[in-house]
């Protein structure tokens, strides 16, 4: 049985696309067989972090209009078994693609993949009722900011409106050490202002510039994104996973045995 | 916590976690903090007619109701801390 999974935010900058690619990369490793489809028409993204930039050929409009098949615009990863991409036009703009074509899209997607990633655009206009149209369910994506928060409360009403099957929330950049000071939002404080169910918490990392630079997710690499990243994909794969301690080798006496270990 | 923290203000993060509470109420109902504001200041006039309650700890918000039948639909929920009923108030109706 396949899953369309929408990935979005209403705030731009948030980590929807991070995001798409670590999941997707994730399931991947967990050897299922997936596609992410950047929808964000006009502002392409998800190849760059792919790191899959100079493969396209044809695009999600092409595929769309029929200039090409679905197959010819799939980009194969070759780094993991079973990942895919097609990437969005970068030369068009959202109304070059509707709700319904989107629907048809993913349904024909669905016979090939068990999990169809769209990576959806910012704002709340016709590239996220493009994105959202075929999704069985969506993962919001926030930040511990007002301005995040509000925003998602916002799509989250809004895909409560469209009755989306299910709605889970990541928490990203979370900092621990900004946190215990109380100068930042906990995890749990976004959950109490949302409500709405959580499936896994980022920790902000310098590993995932780093890794966005080379255009490699870091999904599974021994840092806490990474970790953090492979947690959320077992969850979105139904596996139950403890949440991760974020607090976890942060004081200094965790860094104090880390480096006894070392040597 | 040092001795100092009790003086200090406000930590940012509550800051924010009120100051969204507050304005998320508003935006899921479609309504503005104003209006907000009147319906609270009404449902104090009315309520105090019959009895003594606690202005300072009312409290109304915008939820869900998740209760059976309740279909989802936005509720009006009023949290009213009631001191105590108006002694007077059985004298002037005549009833016991």
């Amino acid at each position: 049985m396949s899953e369309v999974i929408v990935v979005t935010s209403g705030k731009g900058g948030v980590g929807k696309t991070t995001t798409t690619a670590n999941i997707g990369t994730g399931l991947a490793k967990l050897g299922h067989k997936v596609v992410l489809i950047d929808t964000d028409i006009g502002l392409r993204n998800l190849d760059v972090v792919m790191g899959l930039e100079n493969r396209i050929v044809y695009n999600l409009v092409d595929v769309v209009e029929g200039n090409c098949r679905i197959r010819q615009a799939l980009i194969k990863d070759k780094r993991y078994d079973g990942l895919y991409l097609l990437p969005s036009a970068q030369t068009r703009d959202k109304t070059a693609v509707t709700p319904e074509q989107m629907r048809k899209l993913t349904e024909e997607l669905r016979e090939e993949f068990d999990y169809i990633l769209l990576d959806c655009p910012a704002g709340i206009e016709q590239g996220f009722k493009n994105a959202i149209a075929g999704a069985d369910r969506a993962i919001v994506v926030t930040t511990p900011e007002v301005s995040a928060i509000r925003d998602a409360d916002r799509i989250i009403g809004l895909l409560e409106a469209e009755e989306m099957g299910r709605i889970d929330l990541i928490v990203n950049r979370i900092r621990m050490d900004m946190v215990k000071k109380k100068d930042m939002m906990s995890v749990e404080d976004v959950i109490d202002i949302l409500s709405v169910n959580i499936i896994g918490a980022v920790p902000d990392d310098e590993n995932i510039v780093i890794a966005t630079n080379n255009g490699e997710p870091l999904v599974g690499t021994n840092c806490k994104a990474g970790k953090a990243y492979m947690n959320i994909s077992r969850r979105v794969a139904g596996e139950e996973v403890e949440m991760m301690d974020l607090n976890a080798g942060n004081s200094i006496w965790d860094r104090l045995i880390a480096l006894f270990r070392k040597n | 916590m040092g001795i100092l923290d009790l003086f200090a203000k406000k930590k940012s993060s509550n800051v924010a976690k009120d100051r969204l509470k507050l304005l998320l109420v508003s935006e899921r109902a479609d309504c503005s903090p104003e209006i907000m504001e009147k319906i609270k200041n009404d449902i104090i006039e009315v309520i105090s007619k019959y009895l003594e309650i606690d202005t300072e700890g009312l409290d109304i918000q915008i939820t869900k109701n998740d209760l059976e039948g309740g279909n989802n639909a936005p509720a009006l929920c009023a949290s009213i801390p009631i001191r105590g009923q108006k002694r007077d108030l059985n004298k002037k109706t005549g009833e016991v």
